[in-house]
């Protein structure tokens, strides 16, 4: 009985993970499916990233002859830098094993290996696309990745924490309370999250243009089961800033004991989230047109005003109430 | 003839300066004006245009057994004048005009490649549509080369084509192309940068070289109509039309009232379905795909009618030399009127969005400015002229049949950018639905198709159409035998191409996809 006590929770953090790898091409074929339908449009079936990735991982992958080792070995490393990190964000469940590792500060180190191996990869051939999304990528994280810090910051100053499950404790414990540190804090967040995801207005994930390309420029050179690891990647980054806006900041719904109904709640109520942010996403990729690049800078540091003004909120407003 | 006032002035000029030119037979290319001179001359009368604010629309060579004839057409306001003289073979040299008309560059070095005469004192004289499909000495114009090339084998890579290269620290070069994502046309972009802005574009095209001006030698009136259709896919249309009107030119046949009526519903209907294609790509290059599939709805509808009405989405064909290959059905008419409301409706919520959405405006407005001046120096023509300040249309100011009858409005834009090159698009939309109607209230009854008589030997005619990208101008000469001897279409993406490497100048790498789609120059066209 003992055992099964232990066992259980290691196998939901475990369960949990894999969720991450399963729903990621799901919203991402949800999200298509929106976009098209705002378009009017009828748009592919919602399993088509399925039948993308398994068609990818079928075909063979032609690596340029000008690869170094590091070329292959990054989609694995970019892949499973991703995948850990989204394992660290509480999905359906709160209270797991895995939260003495679900450290702010750990995510943010998981991205950014993935994305520092991604830039080498991306300028490992010498192409001059390459390197131009390597650049182009630097210097929308090297914006993206302070606000992102500073706004999860103002929330670790609420909780007294920084990490996930004691965060998500705190705000389930303090109940509904309207503060407006939080709201700054959502604020940079989600321009955090489209940028850092590649989303219209800072990059388009559907472009053809090599030119206009970031992320995209980056794994053109990739072919095969390397792509579709990237690709995963990307899809799995997707569901974890999804996952990390629709729990830390309205966390209601996640399950805190490993009860059966509490599990299947929690697992229900995350779907709705994430499908609910992704229409908000197509409805704000379908009306804006992909910014200038040089105005992307400016799209962030709105993002770290935003998340330094909930900095000060919360010491202004909050501290000491 | 006070007509002429303008051509007695610079001929009284030419004079002045120690140049003698002769008018040999002024009519055999009406409307344009011939004007003949020595080769040592050629270079002072275009300094001469060019200082009197002349447009420089051309230049192609007709091969003799003895010498070739070079002529180059230039414009002023909306009368033209062909320079014509003979360069002969033993010594096949003439100055070049690029000097004082840029413009002139790739064209002289296309005749180079392709006739064997060298441009003297040329800015950039190395080759331009021989790639290395055949070899330096050979030049597939000449009588005796084969129009099949020299045999099946592989055509090497195109390689030590001397770029520009600029060196400094910082600055790198990006090359793009030939083959490119998306179904475009080939050709190479070389771009020389520093961080994102843009230093230098240079294009290289090439790649879509069809031997059009080869294979045109030796076919029949109605298999020349066809080829010129296949200049390029977009402007099929004009195209075909230009050729016909040079040929029934160069026959003085009259074509039938209605055949004219319909082949300017044709081409008013090609302006409007690439009009529609442009303006969604523009949008869909700034990721605002909501337009683009829109457009790409309407242009689908559109085009399918073409299908029901005139057998093909495109309307490849259908002009034939003597008048159309088909009549417009008789309830082709009330429906025809039906679609034009339903289009008018259909674009002005469109067109709304387009007009005036911030995000939007953000991207397009200011980005890929062409200058008046340079616009002018580079003899743009059609939408990319007219968004710069340059309102010259042929419709309007040297019309032929049947615009001489009709009301043809012209937008005119000052500001020259990529926000002015799709509001230009979008008031011509507007225009030319007006034209639709106003032609068929006045479509005249009775015969669509007549005979070409036989041409007269070396007859030679001139067309010149407004196509939807711009001026078309294309020059045909019959054999002794009613044959096609010379054809030579001049597309206007030959302005344009020069004209995407001035104005991305100062923009961003990342801006290049939709400066491009604006100008939307014509690879085939322009390589031939």
């Amino acid at each position: 009985m003992d055992y099964l006590l232990t066992f259980l929770p290691w196998l939901l953090a475990a369960v949990q993970a894999l969720l991450y790898l399963a729903l990621a091409p799901l919203l991402a074929g949800w999200l298509r499916r929106i976009k098209a339908r705002l378009q009017n449009r009828r748009g592919p079936s919602l399993w088509q990233p399925y039948r993308d990735l398994y068609k990818l991982f079928g075909k063979e992958a032609r690596v340029a002859t000008t690869a170094s080792p590091l070329f292959r070995a990054a989609p694995y490393i970019v892949f499973v830098a991703t995948w850990l990190a989204a394992a660290t964000v509480p999905l359906i469940a709160v209270d797991l094993p895995t939260a003495m590792v679900a450290d702010i500060i750990v995510l943010a180190g998981l991205l950014a290996l993935a994305r520092f191996f991604l830039a080498l990869a991306g300028m490992d051939i010498g192409t001059a696309f390459g390197g131009m999304g390597a650049s182009r990528e630097m210097l929308v994280s090297a914006l993206a990745e302070p606000a992102m810090l500073m706004a999860v910051f103002t929330l670790a100053m609420t909780a007294h924490s920084t990490n996930l499950a004691s965060m998500i404790d705190a705000q389930l414990a303090a109940g509904l309370v309207l503060r407006p540190s939080f709201l700054f804090a959502l604020g940079a967040l989600v321009l955090v999250a489209i940028a850092e995801t590649g989303r219209i207005p800072v990059d388009n994930p559907a472009t053809h243009l090599e030119l206009t390309m970031i992320h995209e420029a980056m794994i053109l050179e990739y072919s095969g089961r390397h792509l579709a690891l990237m690709e995963w990647a990307a899809q799995i980054k997707l569901v974890l800033y999804g996952a990390l806006i629709a729990n830390v900041f309205f966390p209601w719904g996640i399950a805190q004991s490993t009860a059966p109904t509490a599990l299947a709640t929690g697992a229900l109520v995350i779907l709705l989230k994430l499908l609910a942010l992704a229409v908000a996403l197509a409805i704000s990729e379908t009306v804006l047109a992909k910014m200038r690049f040089f105005r992307a800078p400016a799209l962030l540091n709105l993002a770290l005003l935003l998340a330094l003004l909930g900095l000060l909120g919360h010491v202004i407003l909050e501290v000491g109430s | 003839m006070t007509d002429r006032d303008w051509l007695l002035e610079y001929r009284r000029r030419l004079g002045e300066e120690g140049v003698s030119c002769s008018a040999p037979d002024p009519d055999t290319l009406a409307p344009v004006v011939r004007l003949s001179l020595a080769a040592q001359d050629w270079r002072r009368a275009a300094e001469m245009a060019a200082a009197l604010g002349w447009r420089w629309a051309g230049i192609w060579g007709d091969p003799g057994p003895e010498d070739c004839l070079v002529r180059a057409c230039l414009v002023h306001d909306d009368r033209r004048v062909l320079l014509e003289t003979r360069v002969p073979w033993s010594e096949p040299v003439l100055d070049s005009h690029a000097r004082c008309y840029p413009a002139a560059d790739r064209m002289e070095r296309h005749a180079q490649d392709l006739l064997g005469i060298t441009f003297h004192d040329h800015p950039h004289g190395h080759r331009w549509t021989r790639h290395r499909a055949w070899r330096e000495q050979d030049h597939p114009l000449a009588p005796d080369f084969p129009v099949h090339g020299h045999g099946p084998k592989r055509t090497p890579a195109d390689t030590n084509y001397p770029f520009v290269r600029i060196q400094g620290s910082g600055v790198y070069e990006i090359p793009v192309g030939p083959v490119h994502a998306g179904i475009i046309e080939p050709g190479h972009f070389r771009f020389q940068a520093v961080g994102e802005e843009v230093l230098r574009l240079e294009t290289r095209l090439g790649y879509v070289h069809k031997g059009i001006e080869k294979i045109a030698v030796g076919t029949e009136p109605a298999a020349l109509a066809r080829l010129a259709g296949r200049v390029s896919g977009d402007s099929t249309v004009v195209h075909a039309w230009a050729a016909c009107q040079a040929m029934e030119r160069a026959t003085d046949h009259g074509v039938p009232a209605r055949a004219l009526h319909l082949r300017a519903l044709l081409a008013e209907r090609e302006r409007i379905a690439n009009h529609l294609g442009d303006i969604g790509a523009i949008c869909n290059d700034v990721g605002f795909a909501f337009v683009h599939m829109q457009c790409a709805r309407l242009r689908e509808q559109w085009q399918r009618r073409n299908h029901e009405l005139f057998g093909h989405r495109l309307l490849m064909d259908v002009v034939a030399p003597g008048g159309l290959a088909c009549d417009l059905p008789a309830d082709g008419i009330d429906t025809l009127r039906a679609d034009h409301q339903v289009l008018r409706q259909d674009v002005e919520p469109i067109f709304a969005i387009v007009d005036d959405h911030p995000s939007l405006d953000d991207r397009l407005l200011g980005t890929g400015r062409l200058s008046r001046e340079d616009a002018r120096m580079l003899g743009c023509t059609g939408y990319v002229a007219k968004a710069s300040g340059l309102s010259f249309d042929l419709r309007r100011d040297q019309p032929y049949p049947p615009y001489d009858r009709l009301r043809v409005t012209v937008p005119d834009l000052q500001e020259g950018d990529v926000a002015s090159r799709v509001r230009v698009r979008m008031e011509e939309i507007h225009a030319s639905l007006d034209l639709l109607d106003q032609l068929l209230d006045t479509l005249p009854p009775g015969e669509v198709a007549s005979d070409l008589p036989r041409p007269a030997p070396d007859a030679q005619g001139i067309g010149l159409i407004e196509g939807w990208r711009g001026e078309i101008m294309t020059y045909v000469r019959f054999d002794q035998t009613g044959r096609i001897a010379r054809f030579f279409p001049r597309d206007p993406s030959w302005f344009l191409w020069p004209a995407l490497e001035r104005l991305i100048h100062d923009n961003i790498v990342p801006d290049f996809p939709v400066c491009n789609k604006s100008v939307n120059g014509s690879y085939s066209g322009h390589d031939l």
